[in-house]
């Protein structure tokens, strides 16, 4: 039955891309108009008898070939293959998520068992959480006078909040039973927190990971091509100075495959730390 | 140095005439070399035999690869050539250098290719860089030791205005003329500057030459460029984009951007940035001070290394090949044809004609004080900076004019030998002898 239904849902998935290609051929499908123009050394200055215009999704096909074949080419600093730019990019964002938990998760813990500390700290989270990372840019590349350091700083402070407020929520509703039963076994403060709280508040804590490596891998691709260097937001804005709007279509679908691998990796280890209650 | 005349049929493009280099720029380089080592064993011959009939009995006598290895024997000539191409020790090899990519950078960008670098045995990393705020950023944090900018930037960054004060120099100019006003295709018909009014324009940069000479020719023509128009900083790689979206009705941009908006019919080139003051200075080739007092030795190969650059960009018959060179994505990332069309002056204007303009873009590297001056009256003039402005000292102390004229010399370029000339901008005449009466001279300025 289930199964079934999984070989539907994939024949209908196949349909609608097949649809989307279509439409697409479709709208891009151009008849090579014939060189009329009486003056030809203009139109040949004008490049005519190139493609105009939106890509077809042959192009784009192309484009895919092309860099995929050879993922890992190293043509200087300013030309380099699609695995070098994610692995650039993927670098800062574990860099700047892995600082990130360093600090939320101890000061989640903090804030999530002592009301008063969450009240205190309330105003502060609100006030910095909705701040775009991007804004902290400029202020950034002015006070640590590197771009890398920089780029790694907006990832941090972007997937600072979401963790953050997620382990002081999860910390916070722990089941009152649970600390009670705890309390009355004389369990220390250390064994409390790794062995009663933090597994009961691990999958809320995954989820706030989870949404801040959505949001690092959204920032970093805005970074990067604000800081250029390397990186896959770096290779988006190169190719978009070229107007190569094949190969940018080809990051974007890339960027797009590498943030869906990360949801579901962290999708994984939530399911791992959930425990389910029969 | 020349390159290969890639429309003769006999020269290889690929590799150089004697078939042993990559190319036959590497080749030319390896023939100074040999030629090096030439008037070092004649220097040495010559001292062993001061008579030129005895030195010919001697070769004869006892044939030349014997004489060669008796010579040698006792004549270290390897220690002669090392000392002869050692010009003091570099104090730093492995450089990082920003540029934007355009074709104002041409030069220091060729350097690389061409192997001037390596020559002066700088190894030299080319940093492609997203705006020149963040070339500024990073000169000032020290990521880059030198960079490409804006003529004006030094100027502003060594002043302190519109960044905290950065002490940076000019090395030599690296182009000028080479800039265009463009206009979006939907005001073919609007080619008078009078009918401009509201129009959003984009700049590069506010320190720029592309700003400056904006509000002048807006100016000339009666209109003031801080109310009756409105001038957006856009990076110039961004400027045929929001062109094409319409986002800016034109802009005063660097090429090949210019020529990249005609070639994906975006807009059309009105004038030349040459018909508004011919000769104008563009970009620059810029260090921090800080850098120059570190290094020396450097500093002296790198001017040598740009300074060569210049003059074989300079040379019409490399343009060419520049734009081969300049195409990949890896400097300029934009098609040939758009590069040759800039680099050689024969070029579609957008409108339907060929035009043929040799001076659209040149490399003249002297960087001459009063471009400096002309860059401060405006600064003055549109309220950059505030009250007295000390001309001479700024410019003298920024653009590093003796500096380029004892380099120039000693790569056999020819320097002028003012330091200053006069300048017809727009038919009005700026003399920098008379800089602060030219710069409260004008109708239209800021308050």
């Amino acid at each position: 039955m289930f199964r079934k239904q999984a070989f539907k849902a994939a024949l209908l998935s196949l349909l609608i891309l097949a649809l989307f290609l279509g439409a697409w051929s479709l709208a891009t499908y151009r008849k090579d108009a014939p060189a009329t123009s009486a003056d030809a050394e203009y139109a040949a200055l004008m490049g005519k008898g190139r493609s105009t215009g939106f890509p077809t999704p042959a192009k784009v096909g192309e484009a895919f070939v092309t860099y995929l074949s050879e993922p890992f080419y190293d043509r200087g600093p300013n030309d380099k293959g699609i695995g070098i730019q994610v692995t650039h990019s993927l670098w800062r964002v574990g860099l700047g998520f892995a600082l990130a938990v360093a600090v939320a998760l101890p000061l989640g813990f903090a804030i999530g068992m002592s009301p008063l500390l969450f009240q205190a700290l309330d105003p502060f989270i609100q006030l910095l959480k909705p701040i775009s990372p991007l804004a902290w840019m400029p202020l950034a590349l002015y006070s640590l006078k590197d771009s890398d350091v920089s780029g790694i700083f907006v990832i941090f402070i972007c997937s600072l909040w979401p963790m953050l407020i997620n382990t002081a929520f999860g910390v916070a509703s722990v089941r009152r039973d649970w600390i009670n039963v705890a309390r009355t076994l004389e369990v220390g403060p250390l064994r409390k927190a790794f062995q009663v709280i933090l597994p009961a508040a691990a999958p809320t804590i995954l989820t706030g990971m989870r949404i801040s490596m959505g949001i690092a891998w959204l920032v970093i691709v805005a970074a990067e091509m604000l800081v250029g260097g390397t990186g896959i937001g770096y290779f988006v804005w190169n190719e978009w100075n070229n107007l190569a709007l094949p190969n940018v279509i080809f990051a974007v679908v890339m960027i797009g495959l590498v943030g869906m691998v990360l949801d579901q990796l962290f999708g994984r280890l939530q399911k791992l730390v959930t425990y389910r209650e029969q | 140095m020349s390159l290969n005349n890639p429309f003769d049929p006999d020269s290889t493009l690929t590799g150089c005439s004697c078939g042993r280099h990559a190319s036959q720029a590497e080749h030319e380089l390896a023939d100074a070399e040999a030629l090096n080592r030439r008037v070092i064993q004649s220097t040495v011959m010559r001292a062993l035999f001061p008579q030129d009939a005895e030195r010919r009995r001697f070769l004869r006598t006892v044939g030349a690869s014997t004489a060669w290895a008796a010579i040698s024997s006792i004549i270290p000539f390897g220690t002669l050539e090392a000392m002869a191409q050692d010009k003091g020790s570099l104090e730093k090899k492995e450089l990082k250098v920003g540029f934007i990519p355009i074709t104002c950078a041409s030069p220091l960008i060729m350097a690389d290719p061409l192997g001037l670098y390596r020559r002066e045995g700088l190894d030299v990393t080319l940093m492609k860089t997203a705006g020149w705020a963040l070339i500024r950023d990073k000169v000032t944090n020290r990521e880059y030791d030198a960079s490409h900018m804006l003529a004006p930037m030094p100027l502003a960054m060594s002043l302190g205005v519109g960044s905290n004060p950065a002490p940076t120099n000019v090395m030599t100019i690296q182009n000028i003329n080479g800039q265009a006003i463009t206009l979006a295709m939907k005001h073919k018909d609007k080619r008078d500057p009078k009918d401009w009014k509201g129009f959003r324009f984009a700049i590069p940069f506010e320190f720029s030459m592309h700003n400056f000479l904006l509000r002048y020719y807006l100016a000339e023509h009666g209109l003031d460029p801080d109310t009756d128009v409105q001038l957006r900083v856009v990076p110039p790689p961004e400027m045929v984009a929001n062109l094409r979206a319409g986002n800016i009705d034109g802009f005063l941009g660097p090429d090949p951007v210019n020529q990249r908006a005609v070639f994906d019919e975006a807009g059309f080139i009105h004038i030349l940035s040459r018909e508004i003051w011919d000769g104008h200075p563009c970009c620059s080739f810029a260090v921090p001070t800080e850098f120059i007092r570190q290094n020396p030795n450097t500093f002296a190969a790198l001017y040598r290394a740009v300074l060569n650059a210049a003059a074989m960009a300079r040379d019409a018959k490399n343009r060419p090949l520049m734009a081969e060179v300049l195409a990949p994505a890896n400097y300029l990332n934009q098609p040939k044809a758009v590069l040759e069309q800039v680099l050689t002056g024969r070029f579609a204007d957008g409108l339907g004609n060929v035009r043929n303009v040799p001076e659209r873009v040149d490399y003249d590297p002297f960087p001459w004080y009063s471009m400096a001056y002309w860059i401060l009256s405006q600064m003055k003039r549109w309220g950059y900076v505030k009250g007295d402005v000390r001309y001479k000292d700024i410019a003298e102390k920024v653009y590093l004019l003796t500096d380029a004229r004892r380099h120039m010399a000693a790569v056999g370029m020819a320097a002028p030998r003012d330091n200053s000339r006069k300048a017809v901008i727009m038919g009005k005449e700026f003399d920098p002898a008379r800089v602060e009466a030219y710069a409260n001279s004008f109708a239209i300025r800021k308050a």
